[in-house]
């Protein structure tokens, strides 16, 4: 069957209004936040119940035919990217927070539900979702449980990974399972900790149960100006090296800054060649006496400047120009490429260092803006697509840093995913061994591989039977008593 | 037929291996021999002469929690992996360490505290690193640090097939790849030999508080619990001991810099009412098992404002059948540990299972038997239901197929 006639069987059963065939509109799919890949896929549905969703991955699993969820589409990595021979199942209208469960201190929500609007239900009763990806005014639980989603706070709170007790999955033959719920440790394999950051390669979820966090005592946040990285990273150095936890300590390089400033005017120190934001939270003794010390460690360590944040819109303004950094990029230069790498921490003045060499070499800008506390870079390498050879320079650039992430023994991707962009750079982090053995998940999931296909892996596994022998199940097993042995 | 193997195994380990003794039997089913490997490159060959002459393997560390799961089909082979204990790199500065998976807990948690370090997984015990990964075992601080998945960055695996691969890293912060380390966390050596993990550590905290207050009645527990998880204490464990049903102790600890962990604890004092007293040392039971002699270990999960269900569903559920049971653990996260003591008797035990388990709804947690007398687990279904069963097994058919790690050991028979 081809997808039109996949169209027409489910009509039906979705309405009129949730088949998408026209191409003008299937173009408006055509990417997600990383808008260079562009692919119009054949068909989307636009999807509002668990039941919607099986059964447009079933008839997808009959007619073999790929399939690719997406949520708010804000991606970095290409991950929603969609398959040009298949449909495109939309989940933003999924978007209901199903339970505030303070007691359990759990919230069950739909997939589409917008990350800060969980923290909105949350705030009233003394509980946020920690996981804050920059994007989390649009952003979708569902995309994070996709793409394990991080954030400036996840340093002391952790990942998406780290927040999930409970899934509701369609897998990728069209099954509805339920995996955990608001209790910890269900027996069997962890399979939360595969799905979640598996890319939408295993399934669809379409509801999640997640931790919810008591909202801190105290919350202490102040930016200090230094004339260089080299200052600014060894401050980093020392507050994690005296035992410091923040919640969050990021950095901004001075062309980052010059940016921010020009995006959104948020009045960083004049003449700063870095920036840190500090950010402590917790019991309210415990906060005022380490950000005593922060402050002095980032005086030692250099600091010309140190402001505090009185209140919350000043703390506000202060993220204001972090959170706005990528998209600030655009007021000084046509074009840029957002880079997401991890060096061991220690690692950060001799790798921004060499960043910095690889960018003169090249001439190629390179503005830095980073999750200091764990290492986790986001160098933005500007370029102008109108001037001839200059994007493949900075594509090159870009690659160049992935290459020195991994030297420095880091990772090619910290919260972003490896999506379509970068599953050409797995092989350089993962030998032929290790990818095969990721794709034994992958087969046991999804043994037609149309679950996001081309995602992660350069090479797709073939999931045929494995050659040798099978004993088949425990013999009480297969005798029918499975499911309770 | 049996020197040929020994003489296999013995070129796989540099002579490092042996033929099993009566001690080496798993769940009193006996082994043939044991190797013991030093490397990954070791434990490959160990696993292809497994593979060709179709040997069972049984992974060992310390053996400490070897008997956990029901009991395996087959165990020919010991593979025990305490050989590789070295610590291959502890970057302080970046609060991480690599580690051998047959380095022992206590000896890992020595190296690192000269650099005012740790793993955040309590209490220190003899048991290895591997060990840990595959029992997914808990301790109290995983309120505050998370469980041990939570800690675990990166793994060197070796597969059934004898292929080695890694996954994961030495950054904390790495989403390359689906993250199977943490599929590995729990699964009792049913899917590959963990030779090395890396993990996150932590900074050893300058000061600790145990807070603890004797507690009576499920409903009064529950409410002193909630007033804690919704206060601003953040402890780093909440611990419930409960020897028999009407005679039990909360006790909160507080970690941090000794001025607030001064305020928090007279926060605490005040919180936890009449008879609550202040500790500089842990309360003697902190992190043990409960085991109560009869050598019956279950592990039970509860929602948070579950406990007072499953605490009465517990008195109910050993009224009815004749046991006794010592409930500990960690109730603001919902996991606990029940010894039970009774009738040596395999249906007396799988009622008192049974009665819990068709409570479980109104906790809304699971109860598995960790461990049992051989002759009490033969019949009985340690691992209950299990939602997600049929991916589980096929993430089994694709890592072992033929079913050479540890068979039967794991839930619906894997």
């Amino acid at each position: 069957m081809d997808v039109r006639g996949l169209a027409d069987q489910l009509r039906p059963l979705l309405g009129d209004d949730a088949i998408i065939t026209d191409h003008q509109r299937l173009r408006t799919y055509e990417c997600d936040g990383l808008a260079h890949y562009k692919v119009t896929p054949a068909l989307v549905v636009l999807v509002e119940t668990t039941a919607h969703v099986a059964a447009v991955v079933r008839a997808c699993a009959a007619a073999k035919v790929p399939f690719v969820a997406r949520g708010s589409g804000t991606g970095l990595s290409g991950g929603a990217l969609p398959h040009a021979d298949g449909v495109l199942i939309v989940m933003s209208r999924m978007r209901e927070v199903l339970e505030i469960d303070r007691a359990n201190q759990r919230a069950v929500v739909e997939p589409g539900v917008i990350n800060l609007q969980l923290t909105r239900e949350a705030l009233p009763q003394g509980y946020y979702y920690a996981p804050d990806p920059s994007s989390q005014q649009i952003c979708s639980i569902g995309g994070n449980v996709a793409e394990n989603s991080g954030g400036a706070h996840c340093l002391k709170y952790g990942f998406t990974t780290n927040h999930v007790t409970g899934l509701e999955l369609v897998t990728p033959g069209g099954e509805v399972v339920q995996i955990g719920g608001k209790a910890v440790d269900a027996p069997g394999y962890d399979l939360l900790g595969a799905i979640v950051g598996s890319e939408g390669t295993l399934g669809i979820a379409t509801k999640v149960t997640v931790r919810l966090t008591r909202t801190p005592e105290a919350v202490r946040t102040l930016l200090a100006a230094f004339p260089h990285t080299d200052q600014a990273g060894a401050a980093v150095s020392t507050i994690i090296g005296a035992g410091v936890i923040p919640a969050a300590i990021e950095m901004m390089d001075a062309l980052a800054i010059e940016a921010a400033e020009a995006a959104v005017h948020c009045g960083y120190p004049d003449g700063a060649g870095a920036v840190l934001i500090v950010e402590l939270d917790g019991p309210a003794a415990e906060v005022e006496h380490q950000f005593d010390q922060v402050e002095a460690f980032c005086r030692d360590n250099g600091a010309f400047e140190i402001r505090i944040a009185a209140d919350d819109a000043e703390r506000a303004l202060f993220w204001k120009g972090r959170k706005s950094a990528f998209a600030a990029v655009g007021r000084i230069s046509p074009d840029y490429i957002v880079q997401d790498g991890v060096i061991p921490r220690t690692a950060l003045p001799e790798v921004l260092r060499r960043i910095a060499a690889i960018s003169a070499e090249a001439g190629v800008r390179v503005a830095n803006v980073f999750h200091a506390g764990d290492g986790n870079l986001h160098p933005l390498v500007l370029f102008d697509d109108a001037v001839p050879g200059e994007s493949g320079r900075a594509e090159q650039v870009s690659g160049a840093i992935v290459d020195l992430c991994i030297e420095y023994g880091g990772s090619i991707t910290g919260e972003h995913g490896v999506g379509s962009d970068k599953a050409k750079y797995m092989p350089r982090m993962f030998n032929d061994d290790d990818l095969d053995t990721m794709q034994l998940v992958r087969c046991a999931f999804d043994p037609a591989s149309i679950s996001n296909p081309g995602k992660i892996f350069p090479t797709p596994r073939l999931c045929g039977e494995v050659p040798g022998r099978h004993k088949g199940a425990h013999p009480l097993a297969d005798a029918g008593i499975a499911e309770v042995f | 037929m049996g020197d040929v193997i020994l003489e296999s195994l013995c070129a796989a380990t540099e002579d490092h291996a042996v033929a099993a003794t009566e001690a080496d039997a798993v769940d009193r089913m006996p082994a043939r021999w044991v190797a013991l490997p030093d490397s990954a490159e070791q434990t490959s060959a160990v696993m292809r002469v497994a593979a060709d002459h179709d040997l069972a393997v049984v992974v060992r560390g310390s053996g400490t929690k070897l008997t956990w799961g029901a009991r395996p089909e087959r165990v020919d082979l010991i593979l025990d992996t305490t050989r590789m204990d070295t610590v291959v790199e502890h970057a302080a500065g970046d609060l991480i360490v690599v580690v051998g998976a047959g380095r022992r807990l206590d000896d890992l948690q020595a190296d690192l505290a000269g650099s005012g370090q740790w793993l955040a997984v309590d209490p220190p015990r003899r048991g290895t690193v591997g060990g840990l990964i595959a029992t997914a075992a808990t301790g109290p601080t995983r309120l505050l640090h998370g469980p041990v998945r939570d800690l675990l960055i990166g793994v060197t695996v070796v597969r059934a097939d004898g292929v080695v691969a890694h996954a994961g890293g030495k950054v904390v912060k790495n989403v390359a790849g689906y993250d199977v380390g943490k599929l590995l966390t729990g699964s009792l050596g049913t899917l590959a030999v963990i030779t090395q993990a890396a993990f996150r550590l932590h900074p050893l905290p300058e000061a600790h508080r145990w807070v603890s207050v004797p507690v009576t009645h499920p409903d009064g527990i529950q409410a002193m619990v909630q007033d804690v998880v919704h206060s601003q204490l953040v402890p780093t464990a909440v611990e419930l001991d409960r020897p028999t049903a009407g005679d039990a102790t909360l006790s909160l600890l507080l970690e941090g810099i000794p001025p607030g962990v001064e305020s928090r604890t007279a926060q605490a004092l005040d919180l936890l009412g009449d008879g609550a007293t202040a500790r500089d040392h842990a309360p003697d039971w902190w992190g043990a098992e409960p085991l109560v002699g009869g050598e019956v270990l279950l592990k039970v999960t509860h929602e948070i404002a579950g406990l007072a269900h499953l605490l009465t569903a517990m008195d109910h559920a050993c009224a009815a059948t004749g046991f006794t049971a010592h409930l500990r653990g960690s109730v603001a996260v919902g996991a606990v540990t029940v010894g039970l003591a009774g009738p040596a008797d395999a249906h007396a035990l799988a009622a008192c299972v049974a009665n819990l388990r068709e409570r479980a709804t109104t906790f809304g947690g699971s109860v598995v038997v960790l461990q049992a007398p051989a002759d009490l687990k033969a019949d009985l279904d340690v691992w209950g239901p299990v939602g997600g069963l049929q991916l589980m097994r096929a993430v089994k058919r694709q890592f072992d197929p033929e079913r050479r790690l540890a068979p039967g050991r794991f839930v619906g028979g894997i």
